[in-house]
């Protein structure tokens, strides 16, 4: 028989019993959306963590200066200025594959007319901007000049930029910064919240020298040189590793320390930050996916439960089906296909639900989805394969029948 | 037209095991019949009648002797050799009718070409043509449920006849009937008999079995009884006298 036949014969008769059919159905339904909601929702996941890693670039070295213990208290790290700005120098000079940014960090008060906003400051060189992938919106960076000469210049992130001047144009304005008046000559584009929240748009960049000299510095650190962070990026293609441990051994040197002697900096790869947070929202998406397609299989059950029924009611359809000359591969392709057309309707049904659900949830409580063909091809193609596996039993079942007892069967 | 030798068996004997106990329900019969013969067969439940029809029918194999349908040994094949010698050259004719419900009369006599894979377009034209002989080619579209009783038996006939078998089985063709349809059944079968159909007819009622020209009794197994009807009824003519009140 021909499968479109088959198809006939399988649509007749599971028109027979719809609602059985339908409920037959539910389970692969209910699994195949189940299935598409959660790939839809962990890979939304992942593509977030990854957007974020993007935005931060995942080729970085970060530098915190060490740790100072007073009288038994141990400060975080940052607290003792153990790396400078020579330090940032040396970093490319020797190293060529890499390019390094040092910051100074501060909090201040700004004020602009009426407005005022409290916000973080960073001192910094113009390679930050490159460093940290910091986009420009309107006007321009500082330069050579604003370096050397410590003006009194700065950027304002999107939130700083909106809150202080609300409507108004930034660009050129005199806002006081400690009471200190800068000129507004830049405002860099808006990067988002960060992975942990934070909003990533609300600081101000001002060169770094002008930052110690004018805003941030008080007593010493002011005739230091010492810095908070030191961001070095490494060129494409070049092993973070390798990179990792240059810098470190070029900074154990640069700082005497003797062999066996703790780092007094601490040195973090940024990679491998990226990656773990990657593999952990990867394993996350296949979790969720796993434990939907338990409810596929729990519906495939429900298929083969079915299909047992419908063999032992039609045992005397079968038997006249094998009076008439029908084979035992005809008997096996009838009922593997009406198994099959179950899960497959119900499937294409699951994908319909899935896919609405996916789009709802994205849309009320604004989860970021993706939802990727692959993840419907693959709900499909697991409809079928369950259609299959458990259409096969009843079916053989079905062709094994003998034709005298099946036709005597009451 | 020319008889010719269209069932032959020699020494059938079916034996089936139930637990223990083997239990003989054919041991060993011999016979033959020609070419557009009309045979009834005979004898009470667990008499073999049935098993020897289920033998001639290809729907079982015997447990020894042999069994030639036409000019080929049947008593060897098995499974989808013995589909395939049920699908071409037997019709069966079922007590119970046993139409695929919810399916058109046309569809449930073109089921025996779909698994002679015949084209679609050629299989509608056939079982028309055979819905047409037994009486039925305005009730093509009509589903089983829509039928009478005597009606779905002439759509099974036809699903019987629609491969162009060489011999017609029909098991207590007109048990469900009333007496008056069955007179019609009967008639169609004598009719395509006269035309040259081989019929084998298994019944246990007399007033049926009188409608064929040859009678097989069976009993415990053998053969007793193989005698020629030299008078056999007209049912077609009983029904028109019947159709006239004296």
């Amino acid at each position: 028989m021909s499968i479109l036949g088959l198809l006939r014969v399988a649509m007749r008769a599971l028109a027979v019993n719809k609602l059985r059919s339908l409920l037959t159905m539910l389970g692969i339904i209910i699994g195949v959306a189940a299935v598409i909601v959660m790939i839809a929702v962990g890979s939304g996941a992942q593509a977030r963590v990854e957007e974020q890693i993007r935005s931060l670039g995942s080729n970085l070295l970060l530098i915190l200066s060490g740790t100072t213990t007073a009288g038994g208290v141990r400060m975080g790290f940052g607290s003792n200025q153990t790396i400078s700005e020579d330090d940032a120098a040396a970093i490319p000079r020797e190293i060529p594959e890499t390019m390094a940014a040092p910051a100074l960090r501060g909090t201040a008060q700004l004020i602009w007319g009426n407005q005022n906003w409290s916000t973080v400051i960073f001192g910094v060189t113009p390679e930050y901007i490159d460093v940290r992938q910091w986009e420009i919106a309107a006007g321009r960076i500082f330069d050579a000049t604003d370096m050397a000469g410590a003006t009194k210049v700065c950027l304002v992130g999107e939130t700083v930029a909106r809150q202080l001047f609300g409507g108004a144009n930034p660009l050129g304005q005199v806002i006081r910064v400690r009471r200190v008046p800068f000129t507004v000559i830049g405002v860099l584009e808006s990067k988002g919240q960060s992975m942990m929240g934070t909003d990533q748009d609300d600081l101000v960049l001002m060169p770094i020298s002008t930052a110690r000299k004018r805003v941030l510095g008080s007593g010493n650190l002011a005739k230091q040189r010492s810095v908070g962070t030191i961001w070095v990026k490494v060129a494409e293609g070049y092993d973070m590793k390798a990179a990792e441990e240059q810098v470190r051994s070029l900074l154990r040197q640069r700082h005497r320390l003797q062999p066996g002697q703790d780092d007094d900096f601490s040195l973090r790869n940024l990679e491998e930050v990226a990656a773990t947070q990657e593999a952990s929202s990867r394993v996350l998406a296949l979790l969720l996916a796993a434990v939907a397609s338990v409810s596929l299989v729990v519906g495939g059950i429900g298929i083969m439960n079915i299909m047992l029924v419908s063999v032992t009611e039609r045992t005397r359809e079968i038997g006249l089906r094998m009076a008439v000359g029908a084979r035992t591969r005809d008997i096996l392709g009838q009922f593997l296909v009406e198994a099959v057309t179950l899960s497959l309707i119900g499937g294409l049904a699951g994908i319909a639900i899935g896919v609405a659900t996916a789009v709802g949830i994205a849309e009320f409580a604004g989860w970021r989805i993706v939802l990727s063909p692959e993840s419907v091809v693959l709900a499909v193609a697991f409809a079928f394969a369950i259609g299959v596996f458990f259409g096969f039993y009843p079916a053989r079942k079905a062709a094994r029948l003998n034709p005298v007892e099946a036709l005597r069967f009451e | 037209m020319a008889s010719s030798r269209l069932i032959h068996t020699r020494d059938l004997t079916k034996t089936y095991r139930v637990g223990d106990n083997e239990i003989r329900a054919l041991a060993g019969v011999s016979i033959d019949i020609e070419q557009g013969e009309f045979t009834a067969v005979m004898g009470p439940s667990g008499s073999g009648k049935s098993t020897f029809m289920n033998i001639v029918g290809c729907l079982d194999q015997p447990s020894s002797g042999e069994y030639d349908l036409g000019t080929r040994r049947v008593s060897d094949l098995a499974g989808d050799e013995l589909a395939a010698v049920r699908n071409s050259d037997i019709g069966f004719v079922f007590q119970t009718f046993n139409l695929l419900a919810r399916t058109p009369a046309v569809e449930n006599v073109e089921l025996p070409l779909v698994y002679a894979a015949v084209p679609s377009a050629e299989r509608r034209v056939r079982a028309l043509e055979m819905l047409a002989k037994v009486g039925l080619a305005e009730r093509a579209d009509h589903h089983p449920g829509q039928l009478s009783g005597g009606q779905q038996q002439r759509v099974a006939i036809a699903r019987a006849l629609v491969t162009r078998p060489l011999l017609i089985l029909a098991d207590e063709p007109t048990g469900a009937l009333d007496s008056r349809t069955s007179l019609e059944i009967m008639g169609l079968l004598q009719e395509l008999n006269r035309q040259g159909m081989t019929v084998v007819l298994v019944t246990h009622e007399a007033d049926v079995a009188h409608f064929a020209r040859r009678v097989l009794r069976f009993r415990d197994g053998h053969l007793v009884e193989d005698r020629v009807n030299p008078d056999p009824g007209d049912a077609l003519a009983m029904l028109r006298e019947d159709a006239v009140p004296a």
